[in-house]
């Protein structure tokens, strides 16, 4: 029996229970022996991370155009199978939705503000949110979406530093931090500064009556 | 003014969700805020909270100052503004707040689209983990420490910390017995056990092994964590109580 690179990469991801990198299944190939037969194990050796990502590109295609009940998806730097949408109301009830609640607005608006400013401490993001955080934090490392990642060294008090977890990108569905909505806009603080102070002052400019720069730079959203 | 309340009072996070809320009802630009108005409505929001018996948290009060604040030095002409050492000359006493307005409102966004992705991976099932939670782990039996052990074993540590400290620059350190308390229980989080050590830093000063040892004494009262040791003056264990 022949074996086929991309069946064997399918096995891999039904039997996973976690996102799995081309890195990983490459490392796999290459440690895998086979006793009975070492010819078997030994064919796929070598095999590169690019004929992975081609697999896993084939296999995502054909569980598409043949409209399996699930999908190939990328989550949080890897690839994981996942069911489709439409068969949510029968999953639901097979697995008595042991799922946890969903998350509240204030550790919505708070796991947004650390996965685009991390590492950040409790007082910068309460600083943003204009609200104490300290519950909403605790909530947040108790589900494993937050880790403590450092402390800022260089201001008194050694503040704890908090940033995003792996759990983090699977539960929201993230390939990767670059994922995140408005990544590019808030993701630097300076930057962020940079065009909120230049839209203020076009304004002001504009009101001020000088000519030439009437045309202020739409907010992109 | 009082028919302007047909609203349903909606519970706002804090005073900035509180003035998104306002600018947005009131339809003006975010970048040019009639800080009047504004502050007038806010006001008047806030004694509704307090009406309906609402605590008000400290934060809306704070908010509150920052607006009428904002609205005095508006009023002042041009000449006679006292412009703050650090703030350039001119500048709009409104900018600070416009800025973090701007900032927590795209936040805000960010966080909107997050929950919608969340409500769509609820719809996705993967692959779920067989029962988890077999692993017996290979106990040794551990008897319980006096407190005095414990004492002795801190005053171990708080030794190491003065001599350390010798030659120090003196700076305002402030570790508090709850972020111990969390810190802790964060290295306690997959795993049932950690050496009594392993609490203490090699660099950690003075303070902080004392406000350390402080966190494991209240959760010890608090019944969330035992001290154990394997023989007398052995290595002492701090182990996680299962409830």
């Amino acid at each position: 029996m022949t074996l086929e690179l991309k069946k064997i990469v399918e096995a891999m991801l039904f039997a996973a229970e976690r996102p799995l990198t081309t890195k990983e299944i490459r490392a796999i190939f290459a440690e895998a022996t086979d006793e009975e037969q070492p010819g078997l194990t030994e064919t796929f050796r070598n095999v590169r991370e690019a004929q992975i990502a081609g697999a896993l590109e084939e296999l995502k295609v054909e569980y598409d155009t043949q409209q399996h009940s699930f999908q190939l998806v990328e989550i949080a730097g890897g690839w994981r199978l996942v069911s489709r949408a439409p068969y949510a109301p029968w999953l639901k009830k097979l697995l008595d939705e042991v799922r946890p609640h969903r998350l509240s607005q204030p550790s919505l608006e708070t796991l947004a503000i650390i996965a685009l400013r991390q590492p950040i401490s409790r007082a910068d993001i309460a600083a943003i949110r204009g609200v104490e955080v300290d519950g909403v934090i605790k909530t947040l490392l108790e589900r494993d979406l937050i880790t403590i990642v450092g402390r800022n060294d260089n201001i008194p008090g050694r503040p704890l530093l908090y940033g995003t977890t792996q759990r983090f990108l699977e539960h929201f569905g993230l390939r990767s931090l670059d994922d995140m909505p408005k990544a590019a806009e808030l993701r630097l603080q300076a930057a962020a500064l940079r065009t909120a102070e230049q839209t203020a002052e076009q304004k002001a400019a504009t009101e001020a009556g000088h000519e030439g720069q009437t045309t202020a730079p739409a907010e992109k959203n | 003014m009082e028919s302007d309340y047909k609203v349903k009072l909606e519970v706002f996070e804090g005073p900035l969700d509180l003035l998104l809320y306002l600018i947005k009802k009131e339809e003006v630009d975010i970048y040019d805020i009639p800080i009047e108005r504004i502050t007038n409505q806010y006001m008047e929001y806030l004694s509704l909270m307090q009406l309906l018996n609402l605590e008000v948290a400290g934060e809306f009060l704070v908010m509150a100052a920052t607006l009428m604040y904002i609205k005095s030095r508006m009023l002042l002409p041009a000449d006679q503004q006292v412009t703050d050492t650090e703030a350039e000359e001119g500048e709009d006493p409104r900018w600070e707040l416009i800025r973090q307005l701007v900032e927590y409102k795209k936040f805000k966004e960010a966080a909107l689209q997050l929950g919608r992705r969340e409500d769509e991976q609820a719809n996705l099932f993967p692959r779920q983990s067989p029962e988890t939670g077999i692993e017996a782990p290979k106990e040794v039996p551990l008897a319980e420490v006096s407190i005095f052990d414990l004492i002795a074993a801190f005053n171990e540590v708080l030794k190491k910390a003065s001599a350390r400290e010798d030659f120090r620059e003196i700076y305002e350190e402030r570790f508090t017995v709850s972020d111990k308390i969390e810190e802790i229980l964060y290295s306690l989080r997959d795993r049932s056990q950690i050496l009594f050590r392993e609490l203490f830093q090699e660099t950690a000063t003075r303070s902080e092994v004392v406000v350390t040892f402080l966190a494991l004494l209240e959760l010890i009262r608090l019944k969330r964590l035992r001290v154990q040791q394997t023989e007398a003056f052995g290595e002492i264990h701090v182990v996680k109580v299962t409830t």
